[in-house]
């Protein structure tokens, strides 16, 4: 609302006619003047609940009124709760009831308000907790909030806000020990045995539970010790001594060999006993221990599968051979000797994705099981070509071209397997551009400096001691001063400085149903803030989108070819791009790349922007198949000369990531807004 | 070293080309068996390339290998701007004269010295080429501008250096240039070694160089989450010596690794709480 304020005698007027007050000898005077220093929008609110209040009774309107010129100030947008309050206790216990209630309300509100800036909120400490989580070791986590604390061995959950402390320094710290105990949950085996017969001899589960957190909270805190003091000083700290009864459990747990078992034993001993509530501390977590082992056990088939497959593919492989195409991989199919790394003593024999699970299953059960050295019988293969395709929508034309894939089960292609569409994308909202230019011309002013410093200028260094040119000015100075006995200076040429800047980008957007919302105006705008950007420094560019439905129906959407200019067509076209269908990568990465080799430029570049790993309906695309197949793609790619780099909106990226682009080649953004201003830092460091 | 003798005034503005003789033997902790692939490949007069990331011994080494094979050692740090003349050397006006004066290449090549050319992606893609003869079998420099062809004595050794963490795509080296050399793969040494050279190196005791080496170690696990690359030995080693100097701990490793590393705000916290977490 943006009408002026009402100065006083109009407030008074307004409250007169309200409250009848001419009638019964009040005067509306004093609360008005204190209402005067309110926003409008705020002396509406005043005036309005004084009025409803009024239609009950007159004592509860000028009461309401004459506490709220008092209160409303520092009430702001919780007036509205307040009068409600107000109206509330009047109808239960008449108006005196009303006076203490409303006096009550302000006076919490007030508590709350001055507690609330000492507290933390998730969303600005997330960020810093969850790079430091990942820096720990052990599997990576997902990092979210929710009502309680607690993790299921492969997320984190954390509450929404924290005000235990009393300050904002020990709010974050209360966050950062939450985090590393559930943390040490998963890494130092909390999960690793059955907890069950033990709990289920507790009459109250809860109370057992809570016991539990708080055993195996004493005996994390030593695991902890060992490699982190600094932090597990930090936990002591927040937590103060143990109770002195917990004083012997609490060093029976701090042993180096303690494990699970040693938390339920002393549950055990504390039952025998009788039981107490367990201590309430801030800093432990829930337990959820039915959930965390269903997670933990579907991991363990799911990461033994990885591994037996791994030996597997290794059993049937030349070792030789391998080494030559890529020592980071073994080749997937060839024959030779048979050569089964044993994973429990060298981890680095196996590819990326299973060795990271062999070190997850090391995690989870301190070896890998033997069953999983043996590997399963040959031909894992299965044809899954009987995906029903009836759903896609139907074709009636030709696709524009058709594409091998990769099955790395057979190890060999799939002729022709993709049939690829190419097609104008949509154009969208005109208007939508010049807002995003509007809203971040900052942004895209520095951008642009910054990227103008790239450019490849013929520069002329004046006084050098060699280079293309006579330098006339040093010349002319080096004769003066030889004439005048001077001894002349020896730097007398122009150097000029050159830099070329041949190069050609494709930026490859995922336009899959996933990113639909924020990753996809993520997407969006950074196009806009790249091209703004890439303007000025007069590289070769073109924009494609992405999708598909099964392998019959791979769509590319024509965005900006390298031809086209950046008009206000191809703007429209970026508004457009959309959330649509499904990810299948590898194909996209063929075609594009194609595209890219008829550039005439010593260097290509093709960036994707993507929000996670390839993926198409039905299981055949899901999965390893699709990242197999991808990093195929790009490997092709590589072998043309194009450079690949792939920018991920997606904290977990990480694990697959390594083994789609090799290590140096991507980068993973865990926040889409962070997008464009990232997209941008990472072009100019790729190419600078 | 020079065929022609500069003047002084000359001398003053000309690059000074520093073979350096090594008197004492650098500190250097093997890792491999990098000492005896280097030495080999000095016997066979090929050339060498360190590729690691940064901070991870590769000058180091250089130094230690030249003063194992007593040979005079000169280190150019490449960089964008590094010219052809700038390696080869060129003709200096003096007075009326000219006078030439070898540059760092072919003064080591004289000598019979190590060249050890630091980041060699840097410098200009038609630098790099000047070096293809050094390389092969001809073993020589060609000094066009003088008209003379300088076979390199069997003392000769060229070295360079890659970090092939660096994305840029306009630095890729070219195939043609890589195949001719012998390579060493560096990277973080184990962490027990670590911790031995960043005791030696930083002057602390083995408790503090091993809580700094893990704090290293975790780091390193922020590569693409926020960090172009994690701390190398080298940063470890500064803020050993700042703790060696009477810094507290934490204060040493947020000045000498943390802030180096990064300027995100969210990524420098995490860097801060990895300190606290480790001492
Ligand atoms: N193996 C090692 N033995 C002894 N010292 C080492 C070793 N590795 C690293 N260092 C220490 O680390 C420091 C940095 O190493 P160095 O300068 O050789 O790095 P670099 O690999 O040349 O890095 P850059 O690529 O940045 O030039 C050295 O000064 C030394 O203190
Ligand atoms: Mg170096």
């Amino acid at each position: 609302m943006s009408e002026r304020k009402l100065f006083a005698h109009e407030l008074e007027a307004r409250l007169d006619e309200l409250l009848l007050l001419s009638l019964r000898q009040r005067s509306a005077a004093e609360p008005a003047a204190l209402l005067e220093a309110l926003p409008r929008e705020l002396q509406e609110r005043v005036l309005h609940w004084a009025g409803v209040a009024a239609q009950t009774s007159d004592d509860l309107g000028w009461l309401i009124a004459s506490l709220a010129a008092t209160q409303a100030a520092g009430l702001g947008a919780q007036l509205d709760d307040w009068a409600r309050a107000g109206l509330d206790a009047y109808d239960r216990s008449g108006l005196a009831a009303t006076r203490k209630a409303l006096n009550e309300f302000t006076d919490t509100h007030k508590a709350s308000t001055l507690r609330s800036q000492d507290s933390v909120a998730f969303g600005a400490i997330e960020g810093r907790l969850s790079r430091f989580l990942q820096a720990l070791d052990g599997r990576p986590l997902r990092l979210v909030s929710g009502p309680k604390a607690w993790t299921d061995t492969e997320t984190l959950w954390l509450p929404e806000r924290l005000d235990a402390a009393t300050d904002v320094a020990g709010n974050r710290r209360l966050y950062k020990a939450i985090a590393a105990l559930l943390w040490a949950q998963t890494r130092f085996g909390t999960f690793n045995l059955d907890p069950e017969p033990e709990l289920e001899l507790w009459p109250d589960r809860e109370r057992a539970l809570a016991w539990f957190a708080v055993f195996e909270a004493m005996r994390l805190e030593a695991c902890i010790a060992v490699e982190l003091p600094g932090l597990a000083q930090e936990i002591a700290g927040l937590r103060g001594p143990w109770p002195a009864e917990l004083a012997a459990a609490a060093a029976k747990l701090a042993r180096p060999d303690a494990t699970v078992a040693d938390s339920l034993a002393c549950m055990a001993a504390l039952r025998e006993i009788g039981v107490l509530p367990a201590p309430t501390l801030p800093h432990i977590g829930t337990l959820d221990p039915v959930a965390a082992r269903r997670v933990r056990a579907a991991r363990i088939t799911r990461e033994l599968a990885v591994v037996r497959r791994a030996l597997n593919v290794i059993a049937a492989t030349d070792t030789k051979a391998g080494a030559a195409e890529n020592s980071d991989y073994p080749p997937l199919a060839a024959e030779g000797e048979l050569q089964v790394p044993d994973p429990q003593a060298d981890l680095l024999a196996l590819p990326p994705a299973a060795r990271e699970a062999a070190k997850s299953l090391l995690q989870d059960l301190g070896e890998i099981p033997p069953e999983a050295l043996h590997p399963a019988g040959p031909g894992a293969w299965q044809p899954v070509d009987g995906v029903d395709e009836s759903i896609a929508p139907g074709v009636t034309t030709q696709p524009d071209a058709f594409y091998d894939e990769w099955d790395y089960r057979r190890a060999s292609w799939r002729r022709g397997w993709c049939h690829l569409y190419e097609m104008e994308a949509r154009s969208g909202d005109p208007e939508w551009v010049d807002e995003v230019r509007t809203r971040h011309a900052h942004l895209i002013r520095s951008i642009r400096r910054r990227f103008e410093a790239l450019r490849g200028e013929d520069k002329p260094q004046k006084r050098q001691f060699d280079g293309e040119e006579i330098d006339l000015d040093a010349q002319v100075e080096a004769r003066a001063d030889r004439k005048s006995g001077a001894e002349p200076s020896p730097r007398l040429f122009i150097h000029r400085r050159r830099i070329e800047r041949s190069l050609a980008v494709m930026f490859m957007v995922d336009m899959s149903g996933s990113t639909k919302g924020w990753v996809n105006d993520a997407e969006r705008e950074s196009l806009v803030l790249l091209c703004e950007a890439i303007e000025a420094l007069g590289d070769s560019y073109a924009i494609y989108g992405f999708s598909g439905w099964t392998r019959t129906h791979c769509d590319i959407y024509r965005v900006k070819r390298f031809g086209d200019r950046y008009d206000a067509e191809t703007r429209q076209r970026i508004a457009g791009i959309e959330a649509k269908d499904y990810t299948r990568m590898g194909v996209a990465v063929r075609h594009l790349s194609g595209l890219l080799m008829r550039q005439n430029t010593r260097h290509k570049l093709l960036v994707t922007l993507s929000d996670g790993r390839p993926d198409d309906y039905g299981d055949e695309y899901r999965g390893r198949y699709g990242i197999e197949d991808t990093r195929r793609a790009l490997l092709e790619a590589r072998e043309k000369g194009i450079r690949s780099y792939c920018v991920t909106i997606d904290r977990h990226g990480a694990d697959y990531l390594p083994q789609l682009y090799g290590p140096a080649h991507y980068s993973v953004i865990d926040d889409a807004k962070k997008l464009p201003q990232k997209i941008a830092e990472i072009y100019r460091k790729l190419t600078g | 070293m020079n065929t022609a003798k500069p003047a002084s005034r000359a001398e003053a503005h000309a690059p000074s080309t520093p073979l350096v003789h090594l008197a004492s033997e650098p500190y250097y902790h093997a890792t491999g068996d990098e000492l005896d692939v280097f030495a080999a490949a000095a016997k066979s007069g090929l050339p060498v390339m360190l590729k690691g990331p940064t901070g991870c011994g590769k000058t180091r080494f250089v130094e230690h290998m030249a003063w194992r094979l007593k040979r005079p050692l000169v280190t150019v740090a490449c960089h964008d701007d590094l010219t052809t003349a700038d390696l080869v050397g060129r003709y200096l006006i003096v007075g009326d004269e000219t006078v030439w004066m070898d540059g760092p290449l072919t003064a080591a090549v004289r000598a019979g010295a190590i060249c050890y050319l630091d980041e060699i992606v840097e410098a200009r893609k038609d630098t790099t080429v000047v070096i293809h003869p050094l390389t092969d079998s001809r073993r020589a420099l060609p000094v066009e501008k003088r008209g003379e062809y300088i076979t390199a004595p069997p003392d000769f050794m060229l070295v360079i250096s890659y970090n092939p963490g660096y994305q840029s795509v306009l630095k890729e080296m070219k195939p043609s240039t890589r195949q001719r050399f012998v390579a060493l793969d560096f990277d973080y040494p184990e962490a027990a070694t670590e911790a031995r050279i960043v005791a030696h190196e930083g002057g602390v005791d083995a408790d503090t160089a091993q809580r700094l080496v893990k704090l290293g170690g975790l780091t390193r696990k922020l590569k693409g989450a926020g960090l172009d690359e994690g701390a190398g030995t080298r940063l470890l080693v500064h803020a050993a010596q700042l703790i060696a100097s009477g810094m507290a701990p934490a204060i040493a490793c947020t000045a000498a690794i943390a802030r180096p590393l990064a300027d995100e705000t969210d990524t420098r916290d995490a860097l801060d709480d990895l300190i606290r977490a480790v001492f």
